[in-house]
């Protein structure tokens, strides 16, 4: 048991997909500018990896090695076709608003990289579990992302009204550029520095430093 | 452990994988293909009436809707055309179609929208047998895409009743601000043309200044949002324009003078 539980919760913090392994940021910046849709791209999201890791993991031993990246992918972009089309059937709103993102999630690295990296090599319900894990640390930073950026950019969360905005007769005037997916690099990079402050293991090494500017070379240069 | 790589095994892996994943996607979205369609027209409806003020919470969109009737216009002669079916009417495909619509050059594609379909369908609402409504789909080039709307004005073509976009792909919280019901309640009574005939109405950059002639005619900028601004200034100018509606609504007018008479 204490296995599955590490496997499940290991992904949010300890081994987060976006802020250790710097994946799937790309739609980290895209979608994170609404609360309500972030929701839904994580939902989608999650369900797709764990799904997909599932699906693996059940035929891992039938998948021959020299097709297995393009049976993955096939699998992965079927389970993301369906969540799209369930989407577009049952919440046309934020289908519209996602647009191609949910499409985008086949591209995500994170769903192939579970896939390659553990479902693979593990039995099904760990890849769930593991798929699930996933899902949520990424979804994590996602709700966090949207927070920041929704409350302060646009004053709201899940399109209520929290800080009155100039605009509507309020006091608050809201930061446009939180509500520009380059706000996200910023506010991503400032919680990797939080998360690395506080888990100090998760600190790259450097792989070279920077030589020291010595008097001989500049004279040498001059 | 079995060997996988064989040729045959490889195959028939390959084969039976797209077999499965094409069986269960094929038959979810002809399953879900109704419930999708009927989302759509929904969501267009909901439009269509909002554009028109009509929205009314007590009522469904559809017993909304029943009071509201569709027809095709001729864009070059400004005449209804009662040879295309209402139902059957594409504007994708008839823009796309060289024989049902015209090259646009760049002095006249000021909207951005390269071709125009030479049909367009329009939708009038009638209140006890009185037209009080004619709603004209719209569209044109913001900033990332083309935003697709629709124009309500009154009878008299020249007073706005509401302005709604039902798909566009600006920037949420700036471009997208096009779909703020405090922005959206601006167009109400905007008047359209001048008294030369030639299109005023047009999102300024800033605010309005009430003491401006040109007050009337203008609606406030979106702040940050300077190019979709322009791009809703651009395809009202063009779609009220003479490549545009202007044909129709000349015709109408004429109509209701004759009538009068």
């Amino acid at each position: 048991m204490s296995k599955a539980r590490e496997v499940l919760l290991t992904p949010i913090f300890n081994e987060n997909p976006i802020a250790l392994q710097i994946l799937g940021i790309c739609s980290a910046l895209a979608v994170t500018s609404n609360l309500y849709v972030t929701l839904i791209m994580c939902a989608a999201l999650t369900i797709v990896v764990s799904c997909s890791n599932l699906i693996i993991s059940l035929i891992r031993n039938h998948i021959p090695t020299n097709i297995r990246i393009i049976v993955q992918m096939t699998i992965i972009a079927s389970l993301v076709i369906l969540v799209d089309e369930l989407l577009k059937a049952y919440d046309y709103e934020s289908s519209k608003t996602l647009s191609v993102f949910v499409g985008l999630i086949i591209t995500n690295c994170i769903v192939m990289g579970r896939a390659e990296a553990f479902a693979m090599k593990n039995g099904p319900l760990m890849s769930f579990l593991d798929g699930l894990g996933n899902g949520l640390g990424y979804s994590i930073i996602l709700i966090f992302l949207a927070v920041v950026r929704e409350l302060f950019g646009a004053g709201s969360l899940f399109g209520i009204e929290i800080l009155p905005l100039v605009q509507n007769g309020g006091w608050y005037v809201g930061n446009n550029f939180l509500l520009l997916p380059a706000s996200s690099f910023f506010i991503i990079g400032l919680l990797i520095w939080a998360l690395r402050a506080w888990k100090s293991d998760q600190v790259e090494v450097p792989q070279f430093t920077i030589a020291k500017n010595s008097l001989k070379s500049e004279k040498g240069a001059a | 452990m079995r060997n996988n790589d064989t040729i045959f095994k490889t195959l028939i892996v390959a084969v039976i994988l797209c077999l499965v994943c094409s069986a269960v996607i094929s038959s979810v979205a002809v399953g879900l293909r109704d419930l999708q369609e009927a989302n759509k027209k929904l969501d267009q409806q909901t439009k269509i009436l909002a554009a028109a003020q009509l929205l009314d919470e007590t009522k469904t969109v559809q017993e909304l809707f029943n009071s509201i009737e569709a027809k095709i216009v001729n864009l070059e002669t400004g005449e209804y055309n009662n040879i295309i079916d209402v139902g059957l009417f594409d504007e994708a495909s008839f823009s796309r179609d060289e024989a049902t619509s015209i090259q646009l050059s760049s002095k006249q594609d000021i909207a951005i929208i390269k071709r125009r379909e030479n049909f367009q369908k329009i939708y009038l609402h009638s209140q006890d047998k009185k037209l009080t409504a004619v709603i004209l789909p719209v569209r044109g080039y913001g900033l990332w895409g083309t935003l697709y709307g629709y124009l309500a004005v009154e009878p008299d073509f020249q007073t706005v009743i509401g302005l709604e976009f039902f798909q566009h792909k600006e920037t949420p919280g700036l471009g997208a601000e096009v779909d703020n019901p405090k922005w959206k309640s601006q167009w109400k009574g905007k008047k359209i043309f001048s008294d030369k005939g030639d299109v005023m109405l047009s999102v300024i950059k800033g605010s309005v200044k009430n003491n401006s002639p040109n007050a009337p005619y203008q609606v406030d900028g979106l702040s940050g949002a300077t190019i979709t601004s322009k791009g809703v200034s651009n395809l009202l100018s063009f779609w009220l324009g003479d490549l545009g509606y202007k044909p129709y609504m000349q015709r109408m007018l004429m109509d209701l003078e004759i009538n009068d008479v």
